[in-house]
């Protein structure tokens, strides 16, 4: 009798327990430490592979920007290691324990696997822009590397990319590699109470389009941070201490008639900004679906008025669209209906099972390039052995 | 030297009718004839920045639209014949060499500005814009496109996203790959795919990335949706000397570690300062054995508190001589030597090899040592810049192409040094791409099955290797590109 979680110490046990998986054509369900178990569609597999056995920072060279670790490694292990230094990570990856529950911890592999950024994506990127090298094994148990341990490479074909945000249905990545920065060494934030979601982007897009170096831009339509009321747009700047202060002042001038402005001091501001990152301005009950929608900044609103929702969260200067509300199909299609018109992608990324047994979670792609994702995924994974149905039905 | 697989017998001999063919799908439009088959007017495009490498192809085509690429990869695809994408032919690494029996597509006419929008900070344009051009287009509105390699003035973006150009801004504003919203290709197929679009995050495989620095090996990109940024209230640069270049590696560890992020920190070594000087006299301290120049950002005001703390840091290693420009055109005149290093250094040596490996910056005092003595052993002069912040090490090799022992010796060189960035951690290419010059070192980096994995790859996109083949992927086990002989 096989155990139903296989919990490898090492990369060579990982390796060897998919290659006999491979053998006898048995799926994995892959996690880290299966904190976001209920993102996208559930897996067909009996059994869970994890790589939590995985854990610890295996090299950190704070004057080379470069930290690798063990995918199995929590993230609050490493975001205390790198604080240490006076760094941090530049994607600013959420825990999302208020979307998925919380008692387990997100690992550094499934961070990267599913590519989650918080608020700083809008100035710093996304944590896929972040991954210099990993090491990886397919669906056949076989380990490979790509990328390496530098902050520049373009040696070879850039499997790193390919794998984040695969889902690990690619490949399971054993250990990542990624830049970090300095953490900046002050912050603060304006908050602008404007007439409609509208009005705030166009608050967002002007800071952004200001020179001013703004590293978070959010509009949360019932306010409920500082004890501001809403609609609020939130623009952060991270620099030093003198140049928070001249870069506020220089905004709140510049977007003074986008609505009545507020100045969030650092304390204030990293809580608003902690639960933008958390997406806890959604205010999303258990019961409920999630989306998070992908589109054009200027377009967020029309999404969230398309939606028919009332709960929403729009960061990355209004174009990433948090939704929630009712686990319908027909609220699913609304929703993919809205993000379509508005040239963007979506995710089903939190629904009770049903819902997400029953809908596509992402975009279907066109023919031609679904064909190539077919071909790319017998490369890596021929028997289809890894998450199968993670991402779409039947794949 | 770097061998390219035979020539398919029968497209040299169908070379009349698959000239004609292409006529028919490119015919002569407002810019030209849409095809070259003329022996003479084919030699511009026998070869690119990798110049010591020629060979002319089969035919150029010249594109005016995505469905006309697409039309000619249809064609080509149907009789099996090879196809090399080209922008500028500024590529460093042989990325562009023709092959005898492939036809070029030659992106420069797709080179229309289709949609700039500022609200949402992007651009969309066609694969044959230059770099510049962009930054150029948005300049008067404070908007910036942030890649910026050397060559930025020719080179095109369609081009800087198949080999996921740098620049030495890269510290703060990242790459290529960094900057990109979505894509228009043609695959070898002739399917039109748009891959991301006008938003951050795609849902689904990160198609963008893996097309990123993909050396056209995977598709061919006619539009390309950029991101652009408004540019900072302003910028300038200091100069700092020292007295050996493991000295210089300490200032850059503790700039780092001050938690300063500079727009650019460049390192030049002794031999590149004094070929910078003689040709820009741009007042670089001739004794020092090493030279920064860091570039900051921000308001006057925030630019004196960042270059005070800077000049502070660097005053703490002994420095021989540390300059803070006052105005713009101080800066520009730091600058200067910098931006003119690769034509310094052709002007002392009738030829020079452009090396692109990056390592880990701790290993910069190492790695140039190593250089110094490899270049004692080869009889040959090199002059080293290097992106500091990032570990992107240029040594430009010095040699005579007249005399072909120099150019093999110059060759086993950079290979040399190549194999040494691998060895201290670091990689063979940064920034240019592996092309065809970095192809056969490929099995330093990675090992046979991550390669078989890579060409699998590929394989998936282009099932025939008619895409770019011979580039990349060394040609050994390649069962794809046999030679036919």
């Amino acid at each position: 009798m096989s155990e139903a979680l296989l919990a490898p110490p090492d990369e060579a046990a990982l390796a060897a327990a998919i290659a006999a998986a491979h053998a006898a054509g048995e799926p994995l369900a892959i996690e880290g430490n299966g904190s976001k178990r209920e993102l996208l569609r559930p897996v067909q597999a009996a059994r869970s592979l994890t790589t939590r056995g995985l854990s610890g920072i295996t090299l950190y060279r704070p004057q080379e920007l470069i930290v690798s670790a063990l995918a199995g490694t929590p993230l609050p292990e490493i975001e205390a290691a790198l604080a240490e230094k006076g760094q941090h990570l530049i994607a600013e990856p959420p825990m999302l324990a208020g979307l998925f529950g919380a008692g387990r911890e997100p690992t550094i592999g499934g961070l990267v696997a599913t590519n989650l950024s918080g608020p700083r994506r809008i100035m710093g990127g996304a944590m896929r822009d972040h991954v210099m090298g990993i090491r990886a094994v397919t669906g056949t148990g076989e380990v490979f590397r790509s990328g390496g341990r530098v902050l520049k490479n373009v040696t070879g074909l850039d499997l790193c990319k390919l794998l984040t945000g695969a889902h690990g249905t690619l490949g399971v990545i054993t250990e990542v590699t990624l830049k970090v920065l300095p953490a900046p060494a002050s912050s603060g934030s304006l908050a602008l109470r404007v007439a409609d979601l509208a009005t705030g982007v166009r608050a967002l897009s002007a800071g952004l389009g200001s020179p001013y170096g703004v590293s978070g831009a959010a509009l949360l339509p019932s306010g409920g941070v500082a004890g501001l009321a809403g609609p609020l747009a939130l623009l952060r700047i991270e620099e030093f201490a003198e140049s928070v202060a001249y870069r506020l002042g220089r905004l709140r001038e510049a977007l003074a008639g986008f609505g009545e402005a507020a100045l969030l001091g650092e304390d204030a501001s990293l809580a608003a900004w902690q639960a933008v990152r958390e997406a806890e301005p959604l205010g999303a009950a258990p019961e409920e679906a999630v989306w998070r929608v992908s589109v054009k900044p200027s377009t967020g609103p029309g999404v969230v008025a398309a939606s028919g929702l009332d709960k929403a969260l729009l960061d990355w200067g209004g174009g990433l669209v948090w939704l929630a509300g009712p686990a319908r199909p027909e609220q699913h299609a609304r929703v993919v209906a809205a993000t379509e018109a508005a040239g963007g992608t979506f995710t089903l990324f939190r629904a009770p099972e049903p819902l997400r047994a029953a809908v596509a979670v992402l975009p279907e792609e066109p023919p031609a390039l679904a064909a190539i994702g077919r071909r790319v995924k017998a490369v890596l994974d021929p028997k289809g052995i890894l998450n199968p149905g993670r991402m779409r039905a039947g794949f | 030297m770097i061998s390219l697989p035979d020539p398919k017998p029968a497209v040299l001999a169908r070379r009349a009718e698959i000239v004609a063919a292409l006529r028919a799908l490119v015919p002569t439009g407002p810019l030209g004839e849409g095809v070259i088959s003329e022996e003479l007017r084919l030699k511009p495009y026998e070869t690119d920045g990798l110049s010591a490498y020629r060979q002319p192809p089969l035919a150029v085509v010249l594109p005016e639209t995505t469905e006309q690429v697409a039309a000619v990869l249809r064609y080509c695809h149907a009789n099996g014949i090879r196809v090399i994408p080209r922008g500028a032919g500024t590529s460093l690494s042989g990325g562009a060499l023709p092959l005898a029996d492939a036809v070029v597509i030659g992106l420069m006419r797709m080179n229309r500005i289709l949609e700039v929008d500022y609200e949402d900070r992007l651009a969309v344009v066609e694969a044959g814009v230059t770099n510049l051009g962009i930054t150029n287009h948005v300049a008067a509105d404070g908007f910036f496109y942030a890649p910026d390699p050397s060559s930025q003035l020719a080179c095109m973006i369609g081009g800087n996203v198949n080999m996921n150009s740098g620049g030495a801004h890269c510290l703060k504003y990242g790459v290529t790959a960094n900057n990109l919203l979505g894509l228009k290709l043609v695959t070898i197929e002739g399917e039109i795919i748009e891959v991301g679009g006008r938003h951050l995050d795609a849902a689904g495989y990160d198609w963008l990335g893996l097309l990123t620095g993909s050396e056209g090996q995977l598709a061919i990109v006619t539009e390309v949706t950029v991101r652009i940024l408004r540019a900072a209230e302003g910028q300038r640069a200091m100069l700092a000397a020292f007295k050996g270049t493991e000295i210089a590696g300490a200032a850059v560890d503790a700039i780092i570690a001050s938690g300063i992020i500079p727009v650019a920190l460049e390192f030049m070594d002794k031999p590149c300062i004094h070929a910078c000087e003689a040709f820009a006299h741009a007042g670089y301290p001739l004794e020092a054995e090493a030279m920064l120049i860091i570039e900051v950002e921000g308001s006057t005001e925030e630019q004196d508190m960042l270059l005070g703390k800077l000049k502070e840091i660097c005053g703490r290693f002994d420095p021989i001589s540390l300059k803070v420009a006052q105005t713009a055109e101080e800066s520009m005149a730091i600058w200067k030597g910098r931006k003119g290093a690769f034509g310094a250094v052709g002007r002392i040596s009738p030829d020079y090899l452009c090396m692109d490996g990056t390592i880990p910056t701790g290993e910069l005092p190492h790695v140039l040592k190593r250089i110094g003595e490899m270049s004692a052993e080869y009889g040959l002069q090199v002059a080293n810049v290097f992106h500091a912040g990032d570990g992107n090490l240029h040594p430009l090799i010095m040699f005579d192409a007249n005399d072909p022992e120099s150019f093999h010796k110059a060759e086993a060189f950079g290979a040399d040094i190549l194999k040494l960035c691998v060895e201290v951690g670091g990689c063979l290419t940064g920034e240019h791409g592996v092309g065809v010059e970095k192809r056969d070192l490929m099995g330093v980096q990675f090992s046979p099955s991550e390669l078989a994995l890579q060409r699998a790859i590929k394989g998936a996109f282009d099932p025939d290797w008619l895409l770019n083949p011979a580039k990349v992927f060394p040609l050994e086990d390649n069962p794809a590109l046999q030679r036919a002989a």
